[in-house]
């Protein structure tokens, strides 16, 4: 369908323009935070590195990893799904949904491509002075040690790159669930508000998956949202053995197909409720 | 002494400019371009005590500068400005407490609460001794009607109900000088009416000095005996409405009520302002009584009726002389 | 001086009546800033339950830190709301105009206007958290302690109102919402639920003496506490040491000043 294809680039290439224009806009905002997310990279390594250093039993994970798996989360927080398309609600609370509705488009991807550009554009923009700052920056500013390490090894960096993608894509099935919701919500602040709460938690942006305790691991192991840090961060680390990343790649993968199947189920409801309710 | 004096005020604005395109908001990164924008130049007029007088202009004039200086809000880049012997700025406290301003648009009650509660709130915050305050609270409810709406959350009122209950709690603690900027924006015919009404009786009755900005003119041929034009920053004209008319608005406006519809003969034609069916109107700049004649021996005229040009097209006439000559 | 209280009061008063027209919403709100802020505690408890101590800060020593500033914080977002939003609703808005044509000062009506009664979500789980720390840890409570600990209270609440004011004076000068002083504020919070002594030196000198958010917390709570301090604090310094906080809120209100002195030049 090269009709469809063209539509949702287009789609996705108008939405990643007009954010970043936005983004540029509010320089000042742009700048601070990037500031902020150094700084607070900087104080989960200082709280991180007093607890290792006063460890009594070795930790389940080395230094080294934590320091890959912090810089990676302050520079790619910005694609954790706890939030939606602000424009996307302003379609809910207008009415004009039904619009959508009537678009020649499968909804479903449509919207999937506008959430792909909300989630990567400011990401993108910010990773760059995150990323120079945690590789060139700290070693220069005697701090070698906070460094945001290279991947293990080429192949790590490729297993990385493989499953980051799947990442986004995950992050996207969930952020998309959040703006389905809205059919009956109407406004998601409530469950943002939830989703802000909870995501950052399970994915281990808060504190690295592994350092949680041994009887919570189980639970933590299968959830979805570990496979928006957790998995890929410790892939880059070689915390996760090579052996093994195909396999967690694979159940980032399993999760992905699942959320998406059912958004298009959620959706396809949707139509019908708002066929049969006139909206 | 005027109670009002404005000497030579003028007002710098520094604005910054955006690049325009995907480059240009990158380049907004390192440096910004300012550009310098005149609001007033060089504006003196004064106000006696009672006075009602209409301050009009087109937008971006300078009109809310004005006010905003007037109002101890803003200080001017240059020039004097005095409010009952004050300078607003310098003493605003002393000065904000004696006169009430009403910015039409924007409301100054409090959403969420009934308007009573915010009128017994601004009581507190302008200090106004209890029976005194009783006193005026009553009779502004009364002349502006306000019994039935003073239970009722500012947020359900009708724009109409809002405006005059803004215009009570901008009087509660007995002005003497009274900002309206825009007081009949967006009301209703009915509501328009009642608010001039109020108005006029505030100026005759107690004496209230009055600055009515607007783009109402009707609101200024009901109210005013004089009137300030802005433009751009100066002051174009400040005189009376029948001064306006004499230099900007000679010619006269003739409406004709044909028997029957007829064709117009083409030097005529080039003086309809408007036409539907049997009902025209002409402008005519000069020697009236001979193109009466001449409609009168042509056209089937069943009504004839000669006025003055609706102060509108006065006011259009004078900016765009005003334009040219600049 | 009495009557700027008086009115103080009554706006609060009726802030909060406002509010309390959206009772769903409120409770709403107040559940999602409880989960909020347990968020952050369940990430501190993790890491104790895995490391055991941090040195001789046992989980409850940090307990009574972390308490002691969410409550604060949490009153601070409650009651400096009208700072908080001033940018957003009053200088975008152009309404600031309406506060400066009354008679009486514009920082009792802008931080009057508004009330975060959500926060109090945050709140309570502050106060949750504090319990714990208070049954658990067995602190011999002197009279010059509570007195240390109530001092130190208020100076972090003029510290945090503080950052508040600074946030609101920016708005004179751009439109645009600055994340940069969150790093001061949320930042600083959370900074400061850990012993500062944990913090490299850099880090440290900054808290301490060009946002003096260690004089507000860790060093007089060192002194409630009686834990030994590191970084070198004596019972004299820690005892002085909120003096800052004051200072701090000084500073700030003449920044506060300074900018609606030129917005009354500008009219930005």
């Amino acid at each position: 369908m090269p009709s469809l294809t063209t539509a949702l680039l287009r789609s996705y290439t108008a939405v990643v323009a007009a954010r970043f224009r936005l983004l540029l806009q509010y320089r000042a905002a742009a700048l601070a935070g990037v500031a902020t997310q150094i700084f607070w990279g900087c104080i989960k390594l200082m709280v991180l590195g007093a607890f290792y250093a006063a460890a009594v039993t070795t930790p389940p994970m080395t230094f080294t990893a934590i320091v890959a798996y912090v810089w990676l989360g302050q520079v790619l927080i910005g694609l954790l799904p706890w939030n939606h398309d602000p424009e996307l609600q302003e379609l809910f609370t207008s009415g004009g949904v039904a619009y959508e509705l009537l678009r020649p488009l499968d909804l479903y991807w449509f919207w999937f491509a506008r959430t792909l550009a909300f989630r990567t554009a400011p990401t993108l923009l910010r990773m760059v002075p995150g990323i120079i700052f945690a590789t060139l920056i700290l070693p220069l500013i005697g701090l070698p040690e906070w460094a945001l390490p290279a991947p293990a090894s080429m192949t790590h960096g490729l297993m990385f790159a493989l499953s980051f993608t799947v990442t986004v894509m995950l992050s996207c099935a969930i952020t998309i669930l959040i703006t389905i919701s809205m059919f009956w919500l109407i406004e998601a602040r409530g469950l943002s508000t939830f989703m802000y709460g909870v995501v950052p938690v399970f994915s281990g942006m808060i504190v690295p998956l592994p350092l949680f305790p041994d009887w919570m691991q189980p639970f933590l192991q299968y959830q979805p949202f570990r496979g928006l840090c957790d998995v890929p961060f410790r892939i880059y680390s070689g915390d996760i053995p090579l052996s093994m990343a195909g396999q967690e790649i694979a159940f980032q993968f399993v999760w992905v197909v699942i959320l998406i199947l059912f958004g298009y189920g959620l959706i396809a409801r949707a139509r019908v409720r708002l066929v049969v309710q006139g909206g | 002494m005027p109670q009002i004096l404005v000497e030579g005020i003028s007002k710098t604005f520094r604005v910054a400019e955006r690049n325009p395109g995907f480059l240009g908001a990158f380049g907004g990164l390192f440096h910004r371009r300012h550009r310098s924008i005149d609001a007033l130049r060089d504006v003196s007029f004064s106000i006696d005590e009672g006075e009602l007088v209409g301050y009009i202009g087109p937008n971006g004039a300078g009109k809310s500068t004005t006010i905003k200086i007037l109002s101890g809000i803003l200080v001017p880049s240059s020039g004097r400005c005095e409010v009952d012997g004050r300078v607003p700025w310098k003493e605003r406290r002393e000065h904000v407490a004696s006169i009430g301003v009403v910015f039409g648009q924007r409301t100054q009650l409090w959403w969420d609460l009934p308007v009573i509660e915010s009128y017994d709130l601004l009581r507190d915050i302008y200090r106004v001794p209890h029976s005194r305050y009783e006193h005026t609270r009553d009779e502004l409810i009364e002349m502006l009607d306000l019994g039935s709406l003073l239970d009722i959350p500012v947020r359900q009122l009708s724009l109409g109900q809002r405006v005059r209950c803004d215009i009570a709690a901008a009087l509660l603690h007995e002005p003497s000088i009274l900002f309206l900027d825009e007081p009949t924006i967006g009301l209703d015919a009915v509501s328009q009416l009642s608010v001039r009404a109020f108005i006029k009786q505030l100026s005759r009755d107690h004496k209230v000095t009055v600055l009515l900005t607007t783009h109402n003119l009707d609101d200024i041929e009901a109210l005013c005996d004089r009137i300030l034009v802005l433009s751009d920053g100066q002051l174009l004209m400040d005189g009376s409405i029948a001064e306006l008319r004499d230099r900007y608005g000679d010619g006269r406006y003739v409406a004709v009520e044909l028997e029957s519809f007829a064709a117009v003969a083409p030097e005529h034609e080039e003086r309809i302002v408007e036409r539907s069916d049997s009902h025209i109107l002409f402008s005519v700049a000069s020697d009236v009584p001979k193109f009466i004649d001449d409609v009168l021996s042509n056209y089937p005229v069943k009504d004839l009726l000669v006025t003055h040009p609706p102060i509108e097209r006065v006011v259009a006439t004078m900016y765009q002389a005003e334009r040219i000559e600049h | 001086m009495i009557a700027a209280i008086r009115l103080f009061g009554r706006l609060m008063m009726i802030a909060i009546r406002s509010q309390m027209q959206y009772r769903n919403a409120f409770l709403l709100m107040v559940l999602g800033t409880f989960l909020t802020s347990m968020v952050q505690a369940i990430g501190i408890w993790a890491l104790f339950d895995r490391f055991g101590n941090l040195g001789v800060w046992s989980v409850a020593h940090v307990a009574f830190l972390y308490g002691t500033i969410n409550i604060v914080f949490a009153t601070v977002d409650i009651t400096a709301r009208g700072f908080d939003t001033f940018g957003s609703s009053l200088i975008r808005t152009g309404q600031f105009d309406r506060v400066l044509v009354r008679p009486a000062s514009p920082v009792i009506l802008v931080a009057a206007r508004e009330v975060a009664l959500h926060k109090l979500g945050q709140l309570l789980q502050g106060i949750l958290v504090l319990i714990y720390a208070f049954v658990t840890l067995d602190i011999d409570w002197t009279i010059g302690r509570i007195a240390l600990y109530v001092f130190a209270v208020s100076s972090m609440y003029a510290f945090f109102y503080a950052i508040q004011i600074v946030r609101a004076t920016m708005s004179f000068w751009t439109i645009e919402t600055l994340e940069i002083l969150n790093t001061i504020s949320h930042g600083g919070m959370e900074t400061a639920q850990y012993p500062m002594s944990i913090y490299k030196e850099s880090f440290t000198n900054f808290f301490t003496y060009v946002v003096p958010l260690a004089c507000v917390a860790y060093f007089p709570m060192v002194g409630v506490l009686n834990m030994p301090d590191p970084l070198g604090s004596t019972l004299l310094t820690q005892s002085l040491a909120p003096l800052a906080g004051y200072v701090f809120f000084a500073v700030c209100l003449s920044f506060w000043i300074f900018g609606m002195k030129r917005y009354q030049s500008t009219g930005s």
